[in-house]
């Protein structure tokens, strides 16, 4: 469980899952939902105010000293600016081997740069390019350098927020084949943050929806995108545009009204009673605008948090 | 031909310290009364810089309009004075822009923003401009318009704010709303709520739009016609179906087939187009696509191919267009079965066209 409170901002209220070795779950959601703090705390950039986070049987959240710095080096993040994410300042080959410094994988210069020039033929980038910096790559290259730092030292978990949001449709792409590619390569887990549902489907073996800090519903992709069970979620997915003129113009949306909720003072009961098409609200009495809904397991590995379902 | 709006050859580019910057080079289109026309490409292909132009947004210098016309009602709006075209902005042809909080101005009230051009071109009092203001603002789903006309821009939410953007544009009846990315910066519900509103007020004031976007969801739901851009330069244009159903230019077959389904269940990887789009510090010489190309031949390194009709199924290329063609026999020219590309290849064959 991870819980997070900052003041009265609940980022992210009691959530729980697993990811299993070698697969790529989606978390999805709007903004606001809490789906890049629960990636940033999973990998203990922010401190969980709550509850525990294992990877590979290291707690992230009481680890500390010589267990802390392994947890760090099997789980690494690739984030989604690929213009903010790099230092300006340093060269292509220092960002690359900071994380193999910092864990004194490597001792020498020259043991580092091999190892930078092997990570950047890795990510389809050209190895005679170590001693450039950012601002002379493109959007997409930048990105790419942003993985290769992020394989530096072997990890067996990435956390992929938002990876691929800032880049042009055709590079996005070309991104994701390298992402897939290198998964299976290294047998790689990812927790793969968005809100492109149509790029989360390509590559997710398991989506989990969030809203407001909680998640709603948890499926194996086509179960989750063919039948939706959350309103949320079945909101969500007839919002997503389909680049088809017969189809997208036959829709029936499910419009949903008014704004999220600020997370500072989110809604009683259901968070998502306020705005969703079949809660009964008040002044008429029911659970969803009172009680948590529970996180069930209504089918087989599919989880829903719901009155209704 | 009915069109409300007809640019030949535009091109402009920019004059920086590094270089020149060819934006947009060498393009022509012609929109019609009532149609929605969906502008789309990648980052630096030129739309935006396009539409800004017409407008006369693009700043002058380091902008630099190098060529071409922009006819609306028998004006050229590209040598145009700038009083002239004040008399056309918010008014004849209104603009939306991608991000609200930069394009609202943060120390002015809504009520101010929407009511200073129903002063100006209508010539409305503040009191039937302040009532007009709130009939706008419930038009585009704001309720409680009335208690919210006084709050500043910062007090609403990102959906809202392009609903006021939606309502000033909308204010003086514009025959043409030109939207640049107005929904790229929103979550997908809130994307979908403008959409809806947008076709709405579509179907109720008849005007023409022109929609710039990458997102080619967005265009399949919108748009009558497309245009495909790159680095500056239109690859295809037709009609909507035609674009998606039947793309004839490599650069839109490729998009299409890199773009993922969350509407399908499909397993095979992502094609992606090797390479980046080109950097436009240089002139276009030959297709600029060339080094990306799957189909490319000698032709395209070295001549830049125009926008051609395409002949039907078989046939030849006519030497008439297709307009002429249809007022020849008394016909209507309907601008959606005109299919345009800029390519020296037949992709059905491979060969040369």
């Amino acid at each position: 469980m991870i819980q997070r409170t900052t003041g009265a901002v609940y980022a992210v209220d009691d959530i729980s899952f697993d990811i299993q070795r070698g697969e790529t779950l989606g978390l999805v959601g709007e903004s606001g939902c809490g789906k890049t703090t629960a990636g940033r705390t999973i990998l203990g950039l922010y401190k969980a105010t709550a509850g525990n986070v294992s990877i590979d049987g290291h707690d992230i959240c009481t680890a500390n000293g010589h267990e802390w710095m392994t947890i760090r080096r099997k789980a690494s993040i690739i984030f989604q600016d690929p213009y903010a994410s790099l230092n300006p300042r340093w060269s292509v080959s220092a960002i690359i081997s900071e994380p193999i410094r910092v864990h004194g994988l490597l001792k020498t210069v020259a043991e580092r740069d091999q190892r930078a020039q092997e990570l950047l033929e890795l990510v389809g980038l050209n190895a005679r390019h170590l001693n450039r910096f950012p601002h002379e790559f493109s959007g997409g290259q930048r990105q790419r350098i942003g993985i290769a730092r992020a394989l530096a030292c072997n990890p067996k978990f990435i956390v992929c927020d938002e990876p691929i949001s800032a880049l042009d449709v055709s590079i996005q792409a070309q991104v994701v084949n390298l992402l897939e590619d290198l998964q299976e390569r290294f047998e790689l887990t990812y927790l793969f943050i968005a809100h492109d549902l149509s790029m989360v489907r390509h590559i997710c073996d398991r989506v989990a929806v969030m809203y407001l800090g909680v998640i709603v519903e948890m499926a194996p992709r086509d179960n989750l995108y063919e039948k939706p069970l959350h309103p949320y979620t079945q909101a969500l997915l007839s919002s997503v545009p389909v680049p088809d003129p017969k189809k997208e113009r036959k829709r029936r949306r499910i419009i949903l009204t008014g704004d999220v909720p600020s997370p500072i003072n989110p809604p009683d009961g259901c968070r998502f009673h306020t705005r969703c098409p079949i809660a009964k609200r008040p002044p008429v009495a029911s659970r969803c605008s009172e009680i948590v809904p529970e996180w069930r397991e209504i089918k087989p590995n599919h989880w829903v948090a719901c009155h209704e379902v | 031909m009915d069109a409300v709006l007809q640019v030949n050859d535009l091109a402009v580019h920019f004059l920086t310290p590094e270089g020149t910057i060819y934006a947009v080079n060498g393009i022509s289109f012609s929109l019609d009364n009532s149609e929605t026309l969906a502008v789309v490409g990648e980052s630096g292909c030129g739309k935006s810089v396009t539409m800004l132009s017409i407008l006369g947004l693009v700043p002058i210098p380091p902008g630099q309009i190098v060529n071409g016309n922009a006819i609306y009602q028998e004006m050229d709006l590209l040598h145009s004075t700038e009083a002239q075209l004040e008399l056309i902005r918010g008014k004849e042809i209104s603009m939306i822009f991608q991000d609200p909080m930069t394009s609202l101005n943060p120390v002015l009230t809504i009520k101010k923003q929407i009511t200073e051009s129903l002063q100006r071109h209508m010539g409305l009092p503040m009191e039937k401009a302040t009532q007009q203001a709130i009939a706008l603002l419930n038009q585009v789903g704001l309720s409680d318009a009335q208690q919210r006309l006084n709050d500043y821009p910062h007090q609403f939410s990102g959906g809202m704010r392009q609903r006021v953007m939606i309502a000033m544009a909308l204010a003086c009846m514009p025959r043409i709303l030109i939207a640049d990315e107005p929904t790229t910066a929103l979550d997908v519900t809130i994307q979908a709520q403008i959409v809806e509103l947008v076709i709405a007020l579509r179907e109720r004031l008849g005007m023409a739009m022109i929609w710039i976007t990458h997102d080619l969801g967005v265009v399949a739901g919108l748009a009558d016609r497309v245009i495909v851009m790159y680095a500056g330069c239109i690859v295809e244009e037709a009609a909507v179906t035609q674009v998606y159903e039947n793309p004839r230019h490599p650069y839109t077959m490729a998009l299409l087939a890199a773009l993922p389904r969350a509407d399908l269940r499909r397993n095979q990887r992502l094609k992606s187009i090797s390479g980046a789009p080109p950097t436009l510090h240089a002139e276009i010489h030959g297709c600029p696509f060339a080094p990306r190309c799957d189909f490319a031949i000698d032709h395209c390194w070295s001549e830049n191919p125009s926008p051609l009709q395409l002949p039907p199924e078989g046939g030849r290329v006519s030497p008439l267009l297709p307009s002429e063609r249809a007022t020849a026999t008394g016909g209507r020219f309907d601008r959606r079965s005109l299919h345009r590309i800029a390519c020296w290849v037949d992709v059905q064959t491979g060969k040369a066209r």
